[in-house]
């Protein structure tokens, strides 16, 4: 099938299950009863004719019947490594096997987003308009509005300089679903979540709505490489330094926000050895470190002219920096401007305690609440061998058996839950317009930039398994597959983009269920979907994804 | 600093009628007391709903100050020789403060000085002693993923009926209600058509007999289903009385519809109170939010018929505001605010550890009302009055925490 089918790199609608009816329902379900059999071979299903129009050209017919063909352990580890399975995933890890997939798929091509996605993205504002360009017009715009004598019209002013900054992290979030949703880089956006949470900033601040899309973009770019790099991406972006406060640092006048959480959240964690007096001698390290948006530089002493860097909105201001030595950690650190903070920043990449803290999260987020031990040992040995090689620490995670043996386990937070679910129920349809997926995610509480604390979302389960959450996930699921399963138009409908006629139905009566959910549902799960089927059909997406099985992965 | 220690048990406290009243059920019996929590989200500014009777006051906000009582049609209301009480709680609570059942405490709050919104709702909501903060090595470890009004519920878990709930009137669990007792939750300001159906519920039910989630979704649909018939009859009512209420009322209407029947402690949050510019004096933005507020509250007390005298409401927010008015009309962040405690077996007055507001000596750091009187003190007091909890069980609910009785109930 491989040599005759070349690979294709994004969802594309495929008919080989695709029809409206019951009839054909139950042919899905029957393929589930046959593979629950141990039926080995699934019948070559021979497509019947194309239903909706294709959204983007290209489909390949056979990508679902390969889909088919893919063991149910590969089905769910790639299901449980990205945010789903769809028959594109599973056709890949048919063709490549799934230790060459897992390669692949962390040491991506970049995603080229299908014409209608890429066409909503450049239209944004965060993409037309350099970030630099960004903030100097929102700071002229504040100090307009701050300036306006009479109150009422101020308030005005205001609340219209509050609604460009909305605008701005709309933008941001709908770009980030947009890619979460469409990219076949299904590891590399989970990373990519995992990393936003871990260096976790929160839009509501000043004006960090402007920031929030360009600090996503940035840590996308060292999602899989080096922890080092991807350290520094976040220590130096105005966004952090806004929002834990290190603008504000500066000699004389510390502020420990950053230095503290620097260690306790993004390295070292809680318990990993540094002491108040680290925090402190930490800050000095880290003074003069800040944001200029101006073009022109800041006068600094003749002498520490040298030391002075203003690259974008980045600053190092050495009038600022306190030119003393500090003792960081058990390490002598004598006065050289910005090469102090790069000097740190090597030393925390490279501690053992920040190599154990930051696996135990890693393997928090993909394998368990508690995290195996032994993993998180050989994922540390990992790091600490690779100097902080995030592909190479996530590859032994990957195909660990701890990873094996836990699938299934896992409860997805919202944000897996809502873009699963999507994928899942939309397979092969472009999502356009991720404004639904926002609001299911308003709704569960797990805003993207919406954590207000430097801590992150929780990934436990605990955290998002109350009774209020589950409600609303069946109100979610509901609205997600419309009415009667009919699909919910708002995903693929954008003002001045033609939406697809018919729009998409959902379902989820695909490969990518048969492989991954089917085989392991329940007897009670069975009888209810085999009880939807008879007596509401149009219900029977919704009661897949309200099912236990498709809260876990 | 110059304190005044008084702990208003004359005047205001002697109206009240329920004076006598006995809280603390005996273990094994039906629990009939009710607490809501209101948090009032952005620190609203206490000092312009319970206005300091002093000269400093009036210099320091020339132009949102409220004047003094009997001082024209926007005159402060009176309520003792020290304190006036905003305009804007003449048609809502006013009787009802007259009638002693609403206390305030002034100075309140917590010792957290970064006046940041979010850190200081979270560290209020986790109940838990503040980094650096002395701790006696025997008290509990502190658990920074339960909320206090969750280890509160644990606490009661014993004396709650098993169709007795907690419950968050929100949308997403709040801290403060996290933790290891079954909360649920769900917002009451819109209310459609339940989701899912008597039908589907079932579907749901028996798909997830068995699981670990089990518990969770059947609590969490019989919620949705309680919800929906008190909302249900809600509406008959509204088309017999033809009430049109909104807001915070409406939801406080719903409020005590679920905390007459089942709900033993709940919780509601009201945001819009960062009023860094234009707030207003008497009347304005900030009075507009405090009349909704405080409607609701009378609406909440009214329907709780004759279950308000077995119920106290407490009104917190994470901070106050600065004490002399900004370049913009407005307050920027401060430190200590005012706690409300309303119920039918509230002793109302002012309460709690008091500071003359006469000069800027008075402020803390020059700015903003200093914290006299910490949460967890002034929960843990009242607790104790409330439940009958013991020193052991305060010290759960508040680890390190000094549990001070404010004579509040």
């Amino acid at each position: 099938m491989t040599a005759h089918h070349p690979a294709p790199r994004t969802r594309a609608r495929v008919p080989a299950f695709v029809c409206t009816t019951a009839s054909v329902r139950a042919t899905a379900l029957a393929l589930a009863a046959a593979a629950l059999a141990g039926c080995g071979t699934p019948p070559a299903a021979s497509p019947p004719p194309l239903g909706p129009a294709p959204v983007i050209a290209s489909p390949d017919t056979h990508q679902e019947a390969d889909a088919m063909r893919v063991s149910t352990l590969d089905a769910r580890r790639v299901d449980r490594a990205g945010f789903g399975v769809d028959a594109l995933s599973l056709q890949q890890v048919g063709r490549l096997g799934y230790a060459r997939w897992v390669d692949e798929q962390l040491h991506p091509a970049p995603f080229a987003p299908p014409a209608p996605v890429a066409e909503r993205i450049a239209r944004m504002k965060i993409v037309r308009e350099p970030l630099l360009v960004r903030l100097r017009d929102e700071a002229a715009v504040k100090k307009a509005a701050d300036g306006v004598a009479d109150d009422e019209q101020k308030k005005t002013a205001q609340q219209a300089y509050q609604k460009d900054l909305y605008v701005q992290a709309d933008e941001a979030t709908q770009r980030w679903l947009l890619t979460a949703v469409n990219s076949p880089n299904q590891v590399q956006e989970r990373l990519v979540w995992f990393w936003v949470n871990h260096f976790s900033i929160a839009q509501g601040k000043a004006n960090l709505r402007v920031l929030v899309g360009d600090y996503e973009a940035t840590l996308r770019a060292h999602a899989l490489g080096k922890f080092r790099d991807l350290l520094e991406a976040s220590a130096m972006h105005p966004a952090m330094l806004r929002y834990l406060d290190n603008e504000r640092n500066a000699a004389g006048q510390l502020n420990e926000n950053y230095a503290r959480e620097l260690m306790e959240l993004h390295t070292l964690g809680v318990d990993g050895g540094y002491s108040q007096a680290d925090v402190q001698e930490m800050a000095r390290v880290l003074t003069g470190l800040g944001i200029r948006i101006d073009a022109t530089d800041s006068k600094v002493k003749p002498q520490l002219q040298a030391q002075y860097l203003h690259a974008g909105a980045l600053e190092f201001n050495p009038n600022r920096h306190d030119q003393g030595t500090k003792g960081v950690l058990g390490l002598q650190v004598p006065s050289a401007g910005i090469a102090e903070v790069h000097l740190i920043l090597d030393r925390l990449s490279r501690n053992p305690a920040t190599a154990r803290h930051v696996s135990a999260q890693l393997a928090q987020y993909f394998v368990a609440d508690v995290p195996p031990p032994a993993l998180v040992d050989r994922m540390a040995r990992r790091w600490l061998a690779t100097d902080g090689d995030i592909a190479e620490v996530m590859k032994l995670l990957l195909t660990s058996p701890e990873y094996d043996a836990s699938l299934g386990t896992r409860f997805k937070d919202p944000w897996a839950y809502v873009v699963s679910a999507a994928r899942l129920a939309y397979d092969g349809d472009v999502v356009v317009n991720p404004a639904p997926l926002v609001n299911a995610l308003r709704q569960l509480g797990e805003m993207p930039f919406g954590r207000e604390t430097p801590d992150g979302w929780s990934m436990t389960e605990a955290a998002w398994a109350s009774p209020g959450q589950m409600t609303a996930r069946f109100d979610v699921a509901r609205n997600l597959v419309g009415g009667n399963g009919n699909g919910n138009g708002g995903l693929f409908r954008v003002d001045g983009l033609a939406a697809p006629a018919p729009l998409p139905r959902a379902r989820v009566e695909s490969a990518a269920w048969l492989r991954t959910q089917a085989p392991r549902e329940s007897e009670a799960t069975r009888q209810a979907l085999l009880e939807t089927l008879q007596s509401h059909p149009g219900d029977w997406s919704w009661v897949a994804l309200v099912s236990p099985e498709f809260m876990r992965n | 600093m110059q304190r005044r220690h008084f702990l208003h048990a004359g005047a205001a406290a002697a109206l009240s009628l329920n004076a006598t009243h006995t809280w603390a059920t005996p273990a094994g019996s039906t629990l009939d007391t009710r607490l809501l929590v209101v948090f009032l989200r952005g620190a609203y500014d206490a000092c312009n709903v319970l206005v300091p009777q002093t000269s400093f006051y009036a210099e320091s906000r020339p132009n949102i100050g409220i004047a003094r009582p009997g001082a024209g049609k926007d005159a402060a209301l009176p309520l003792d020789a020290d304190w006036a009480l905003a305009p804007a709680l003449q048609s809502t609570l006013y009787p009802r403060i007259r009638a002693g059942e609403v206390a305030f405490v002034p100075f309140a709050g917590i010792d957290d000085l970064t006046r940041s919104h979010f850190e200081t709702q979270d560290r209020v909501e986790l109940g838990l002693p503040l980094p650096g903060e002395h701790v006696d090595p025997s008290a509990p470890r502190a658990d920074t993923t339960q909320g206090f009004l969750n280890r509160l519920a644990q606490e009661l878990g014993a004396r709650l009926d098993s169709d007795q709930r907690v419950m968050a009137f929100t949308d997403r669990l709040p801290r403060v209600m996290q933790g290891r007792h079954m909360v649920v939750n769900t917002s009451l300001a819109r209310t459609g058509k339940p989701g899912t159906d008597a039908r589907q519920a079932a579907l749901l039910q028996r798909m997830y007999a068995g699981t670990p989630l089990e518990r969770g979704v059947v609590e969490g649909l019989d919620t949705q289903k309680q919800v929906a018939l008190e909302m249900a009859a809600e509406m008959q009512e509204a088309s017999r009385n033809a009430i049109s209420s909104k807001g915070f009322d409406l939801e406080a209407t719903r409020i005590a519809r679920l905390m007459r029947d089942q709900v033993r402690v709940g919780f509601i949050d009201v945001g819009g109170w960062d009023t860094h510019v234009a707030q207003g004096g008497a009347t304005g933005a900030l009075a507009g939010r405090i009349t909704d507020l405080s409607r609701g509250l009378e609406t909440f007390a009214r329907e709780m018929g004759p279950a308000w005298k077995d119920t106290v409401v407490v009104v917190i927010s994470e901070f106050g505001r600065t004490f002399k008015e900004n370049g913009n009309r407005g307050t920027d962040h401060g430190h200590g605010t005012a706690y409300w405690v309303l119920g039918g077996g509230v002793r109302g007055g002012v309460k709690g550890e008091q500071v003359a507001l006469t000069g800027p000596g008075a402020l803390n750091e020059g700015r903003d009302w200093p914290v006299l009187n910490e949460y967890r003190g002034m929960f843990g007091g009242l607790f104790q009055r409330m439940y009958g909890l013991d020193a052991a069980a305060l010290q759960r609910v508040f680890p390190g925490g000094q549990p001070k009785d404010l004579g509040l109930v």
